[in-house]
């Protein structure tokens, strides 16, 4: 390409406001939680569990993020995804628990990436199919979409109980991961800064290819007008099939992560936080990996504080933000896509 | 090696239902290779319907349509884009979030961007290069229709199907635009423009099909159309004497 084509011309072009805001919101929650909480190193406690667990729901969101926010697939079946993750990580947890157990952390890390590996790869195979039997039949119509992915989150769920069994399963943290390094006088557990560290790197890598790739176009494109990315030359249908395939896949790697942070779970993990991931999404607006974040950041943080400082009012935080977020932003925070 | 005068597309008793409507009802319409065909007709007479029927984006209930002589009536949108057939939609069709340079990355089939087309593009709509970077939903709504246009020939066509590029635009903005399909022209691509500026239509246009009710009402050639006040009168229901 000649130079002039590539070189940004910087003095024509239309300048797109930065909008900050809604990147400082969560700040601004941990800063107003300050005198809520009183003790500083609670706060901080409070502050990384929130953030952790914020970055936990981000990875699960973010699959659905893509599938509802950019394909307009309202995938009630999402949680299926993730229960998935969370019970194979957990079949490779307790076969391989003398590595679980030992005190090499180059074993604990080898089993807890086995698992994180395993969960991607199954809920992606899953999803593959769930996308070819339930979804491809009802593709652009709400009601069936509904119908049909909750009838899939179903059968998987009474697979999973019919393989795993009805009652609440239990496993340890891989040895290393255990424990909590202290900062003066908080405790900060460490498997929430490597939840940190994975939902980071799932952002980045999200936001890259969506940007910085012609696959990323192509997404981005299709999502907005997919005829026209069909008149252009390009198959939708492969493509919006892959988004799903890594949405899924994005919800097992979630799972893997949520079932290690809770420990104790039963079939219903998926369902259960499906309401939350539908909040997430609708906060940071449809199809928003940024906005997605912050929503995620926002009901981590708002989860840990409110539970400290009014237990009572916990269940109802998360609605209350939604209702405050979208009384001030009805579209969410981002909104990509119109609808 | 373009031989003129041949029939590049061809329709051949072409209906067209969407939903419960039949829309067209039999179109017969011929597009020689390497001139520029206007299509004509009032509003709601099936000239979009037709566009959108050849490119797939609605599919023919009956007929065949034909291009390069291959039957190309049971293929995709995409199949019909990569044998060399561009579309400029009427709404335009671009890609707001993405800048121009991605909107026309993309549309670069090839994955990569000729700098020769380019400076074909930034000559004839030098906005192109002033708003490179800039996101396309940003632009003017001139611009957004030299966009769509620059992405229809950011690789070389067979077919530019152009559906009203003029529609909403400032007289300045369309005599540039006769210009550029005058050199489009020249290039020897072949154009299928439906379009209402008759200004524009007798400038370009080499032949002529005019559309009603979902059927091609008169064929011929452009100049013989644009002497012929009576026949145009009878056609379009005006003059395009009183029109330029």
């Amino acid at each position: 390409m000649s130079k002039p084509v590539t070189a940004p011309v910087t003095a024509d072009i239309p300048r797109q406001p930065v909008d900050w805001l809604p990147v400082a919101l969560p700040l601004i929650v941990a800063v107003a939680a300050f005198p809520l909480v009183g003790n500083p190193w609670t706060w901080l406690t409070l502050t990384i569990a929130g953030l952790a667990m914020g970055m936990i729901i981000f990875t699960v969101s973010s699959g659905l993020m893509l599938v509802f926010g950019l394909m307009d697939v309202l995938n009630f079946g999402h949680g299926a995804f993730i229960a998935l993750g969370a019970y194979v990580g957990l079949a490779v947890l307790i076969p391989l628990t003398p590595w679980v157990e030992a005190t090499s952390v180059l074993l604990n890390s080898a089993v807890f990436a086995l698992a994180l590996c395993a969960g991607v790869i199954v809920a992606g195979v899953v999803g593959f199919v769930f996308d070819r039997l339930l979804i491809q039949p009802v593709y652009g119509n709400h009601l069936k979409q509904i119908l049909m992915t909750t009838g899939g989150l179903i059968i998987v769920e009474q697979l999973i109980r019919a393989i795993w069994g009805a009652e609440t399963v239990s496993f340890n943290l891989p040895a290393s991961l255990r424990g909590s390094w202290l900062l003066g006088e908080a405790a900060v557990e460490r498997y929430r800064i490597v939840a940190l560290g994975i939902g980071s790197a799932v952002f980045l890598g999200l936001l890259l290819v969506l940007t910085r790739t012609r696959i990323g176009l192509m997404i981005r494109a299709g999502v907005e007008n997919r005829e026209m990315l069909e008149a252009m030359g390009y198959r939708t249908r492969h493509l919006f099939v892959g988004v799903f395939v890594v949405g899924a896949m994005l919800a097992g790697l979630g799972g893997v992560m949520w079932g290690l942070y809770l420990q104790n779970f039963t079939a219903s993990i998926g369902a259960q936080i499906n309401v939350l991931i539908f909040i997430v999404i609708i906060i940071g607006g449809l199809g928003s990996t940024t906005g997605c974040l912050i929503g995620a950041l926002l009901v981590g943080l708002t989860s840990n504080y409110v539970g400290f400082a009014a237990p009572k009012i916990a269940l109802f935080s998360n609605i209350l933000l939604m209702l405050l977020i979208l009384l001030w932003r009805p579209q969410g925070l981002y909104r990509v896509v119109d609808r | 090696m373009i031989d003129k005068g041949a029939p590049l597309l061809a329709l051949d008793k072409v209906e067209t239902r969407i939903g419960p409507y039949h829309i067209l009802h039999g179109v017969d319409l011929v597009v020689p290779e390497g001139g520029a065909t206007m299509l004509l007709g009032r509003n709601g007479a099936g000239k979009t319907t037709t566009a959108r029927t050849v490119m797939a984006l609605w599919r023919a209930s009956a007929g065949t349509v034909t291009f390069g002589g291959r039957d190309i009536t049971r293929e995709d949108a995409p199949t019909i884009a990569r044998l060399g057939v561009g579309y400029v939609p009427e709404n335009m069709g671009i890609f707001s979030d993405l800048t121009v340079a991605e909107n026309l990355r993309l549309a670069a089939i090839s994955g990569q961007l000729d700098p020769k087309r380019l400076e074909v593009i930034f000559n004839a709509f030098p906005a192109m290069k002033r708003f490179w970077l800039g996101r396309a939903g940003t632009l003017s709504g001139g611009q957004k229709q030299m966009l769509s246009i620059a992405r229809a020939i950011v690789e070389p066509r067979r077919l530019l199907i152009i559906d009203e590029p003029t529609k909403g635009l400032a007289p300045a903005i369309i005599a540039n635009m006769i210009g550029v399909f005058r050199d489009l022209k020249a290039t020897g691509v072949t154009i299928l423009m439906i379009e209402q500026n008759f200004a524009l239509a007798r400038a370009i246009g080499d032949t002529v099909a005019v559309m009603e009710d979902g059927r091609i009402v008169h064929h011929g050639g452009m100049a013989e159309l644009a002497d012929d006040d009576a026949l145009q009168r009878r056609l379009l229901g005006l003059s395009m004497s009183a029109h330029q």
